[in-house]
């Protein structure tokens, strides 16, 4: 009787694993991808190191005035570092930059939680954040209570303007988008209606028309003497409009559930609210993530847009500075700065979307 | 099996009716789906509905819950006529299960939320009270084991199990099946239909619309035949399956029965 003995593991070929193995399959597969990686690495060759050099080795980080950068053949970031104050704050009193700070702080605090996995009462603390933590942020900003000196919102700007404006069209928008998505798609032929005209028509008109009528011609047709903040104006302009967009993003989700989803919760007895709630939205929404996130990352953006009715967000602010005769001619550093801002607010937003469908991701098949 | 409640062939002779269609009749825009039904199912009473697909079995059973709406004639539920009135249809959901072909269940849950939700959100149950009745339930169709787990991690017999034991959860007075069987693979077919019998005996008033005519012969009280929207014949199984009085009753039975 012969034993068997296995023939012992072999290493695959050496040009179909390791780094060989990763070049071949994703770089140089065919003749045609081959050209196509070549004159790609030669253009990032042309593009990258010079930007480096630019940003980080030739660029001047030190001084307080125009000519320390005088020799330097880089980026001239002391414009950025005295200004930054500006770029954040705005024109708030320098002595009351505290309470911007206090109130972002706080955000992170209350925030960090939610993060916690082990963390019980999420639903609470969010309801928190969503309704008292604004109402402390407005009284922080706006004083005038508690021995704050009263701040105009005129004197707002900076980062801390686009956050608050992003920040509460994005709490706005979802819940008036949700609210629209599912009056469209009602059986009462009123509620549809006015979602209909109202989502079709926020929808057709540019942002920048929705601001200027806001600020422009909306006193016109007020009573004499009614005179409500630019800011807070400007504040619905964006969430209406916003949420006009984000309904069709939830409708989308909603006619992507099953009709049996609406008969299982119906049998049971559940209400249309309840049934909503509980079975047919937190599926929808969880569908939408990325379209919901998409929206937000417009939104954010789009902020921008504030000042053509003079209000001096980020970019608005860094505009304005290097209008200043003291620093003509470092509009490129100034856009690079907020371009970089954007990105890492933009970017986090899409990361945390994506953990977020992945954490939700229950593994079903219907 | 236990003919001790309700002894088959004799439905309308107490005075014990839960569900009463009279004269009901239902259109889906020019198409008439359900013509002139008439029928009243005894408390305990188990029926099995068959006939061709297209026949209104499904549109029927799915009036009894209000999931389709009729336009003419009247239904009772437990002394509860369905109306446009919420009030009322929320009133015999409550006491009225149903399970679908499809399972229905909620992917985005458990399955002990799946089976806890409506007795928590509609009867108002606290949370542990509505737990504890769904692990006895879960044990009763006998997959304890898999509360934990989410609907798309089970198989489909599985899913249906937990699909009727979401429904008795609701401790409903009477069941409503739509074809329960028919989306199954074969071999899990057997694992529903044990639970079905089960539940038939205890004593569960039940409406089956199904294909399983070894089942009907099990547990039935009494088979409807339906075809075209009317129902053609009922009668109790033995005499349904052997003595069938319409010929269009005849042909469906050696067309099923073939194999």
């Amino acid at each position: 009787m012969s034993v068997h003995t296995p023939h012992p593991d072999m290493p695959p070929p050496i040009l179909n694993v390791g780094v060989l193995g990763w070049l071949r399959s994703n770089l140089f597969s065919s003749p045609l991808h081959s050209a196509l990686s070549l004159f790609a690495i030669y253009l990032l060759y042309l593009t990258v190191p010079p930007m480096i050099s630019w940003v980080f080795l030739e660029a001047t980080w030190v001084g307080d005035s125009r000519e320390a950068c005088a020799g330097g053949g880089g980026a001239c970031w002391v414009f950025v570092k005295v200004r930054i104050n500006q770029f954040m704050y705005g024109f708030f009193p320098e002595s009351e930059y505290w309470r911007i700070n206090l109130a972002f702080g706080l955000l992170i605090v209350l925030a960090i939680p939610l993060f916690i996995k082990r963390f019980q009462s999420k639903g609470k603390l969010a309801i928190f954040i969503l309704v008292v933590y604004p109402i402390i942020t407005f009284q922080l900003f706006s004083g005038g209570n508690f021995g704050l000196t009263h701040v105009e919102t005129s004197r707002w700007g900076g980062l801390s303007l686009t956050l608050i404006l992003a920040g509460v069209g994005i709490v706005a928008s979802l819940p008036l988008g949700i609210v629209l998505a599912l009056g469209r798609r009602s059986k009462m032929p009123i509620v549809k209606s006015v979602s209909v005209v109202f989502i079709e028509f926020w929808r057709g008109v540019p942002l920048i028309t929705v601001l200027f009528m806001s600020s422009v011609m909306l006193p016109l047709f007020l009573p004499e003497g009614t005179n409500f903040d630019k800011l807070l104006r400007a504040m619905i302009g964006i969430a209406l409009f916003q949420s006009a967009y984000m309904a069709e993003v939830v409708r989308g989700g909603l006619a992507a559930i099953p009709k049996g989803q609406y008969e299982a919760a119906e049998a049971l007895g559940l209400s249309y609210w309840k049934s909503m709630g509980l079975i047919i939205l937190p599926q929808a929404l969880k569908l939408v993530i990325p379209g919901i996130v998409n929206t937000f990352i417009a939104l954010f953006k789009d902020t921008t847009l504030v000042l053509i009715i003079g209000l001096f967000d980020l970019l608005a602010i860094i505009q304005q500075a290097f209008a200043d005769p003291d620093w003509l001619g470092y509009s490129i550093e100034g856009y690079v700065f907020a371009a970089s801002i954007f990105w890492v607010f933009c970017f986090s937003m899409s990361r945390y979307s994506m953990s977020l469908e992945k954490k939700l991701h229950t593994g079903h098949a219907r | 099996m236990s003919e001790t409640d309700n002894p088959g062939g004799m439905p309308h002779a107490t005075n014990n009716v839960t569900i009463e269609l009279r004269g009901v009749h239902k259109w889906y825009g020019q198409f008439h789906v359900l013509k002139d039904i008439n029928l009243a199912v005894n408390r305990g009473e188990r029926i099995v509905i068959c006939g061709p697909s297209g026949s209104g079995k499904s549109t029927m059973i799915r009036c009894i819950n209000r999931l389709e709406e009729h336009q003419q004639g009247q239904i009772i539920v437990d002394g509860t006529e369905l109306t446009d009135d919420v009030k009322h249809i929320d009133q015999v959901r409550k006491e009225v299960g149903m399970v679908f072909q499809h399972f229905n269940l909620f992917p985005h849950l458990t399955v002990l939320e799946n089976c806890c939700l409506a007795p928590i959100w509609v009867r108002k149950l606290p949370r542990k009270e509505a737990e504890a009745a769904a692990m006895r339930y879960l044990e009763k169709v006998k997959i304890p084991e898999q509360a934990k787990k989410y609907p798309g991690q089970l198989s489909g017999g599985q899913q249906q199990r937990v699909a009727i034991a979401r429904s008795l959860c609701m401790n409903p007075h009477v069941m409503l099946f739509d074809e329960p069987t028919s989306a199954l693979d074969p071999e899990m077919i057997k694992e529903v239909l044990d639970t079905m019998i089960e539940l038939a005996e205890s004593g569960m008033t039940m409406l089956c619309v199904t294909h399983e005519m070894g089942f009907a012969k099990t547990v039935a009280n009494r088979v409807i035949f339906m075809d075209a929207g009317e129902i053609i014949e009922e009668n109790e199984p033995h005499e349904f399956f052997n003595n069938p009085q319409s010929d269009r009753t005849q042909l469906f039975l050696s067309q099923i029965l073939q194999h």
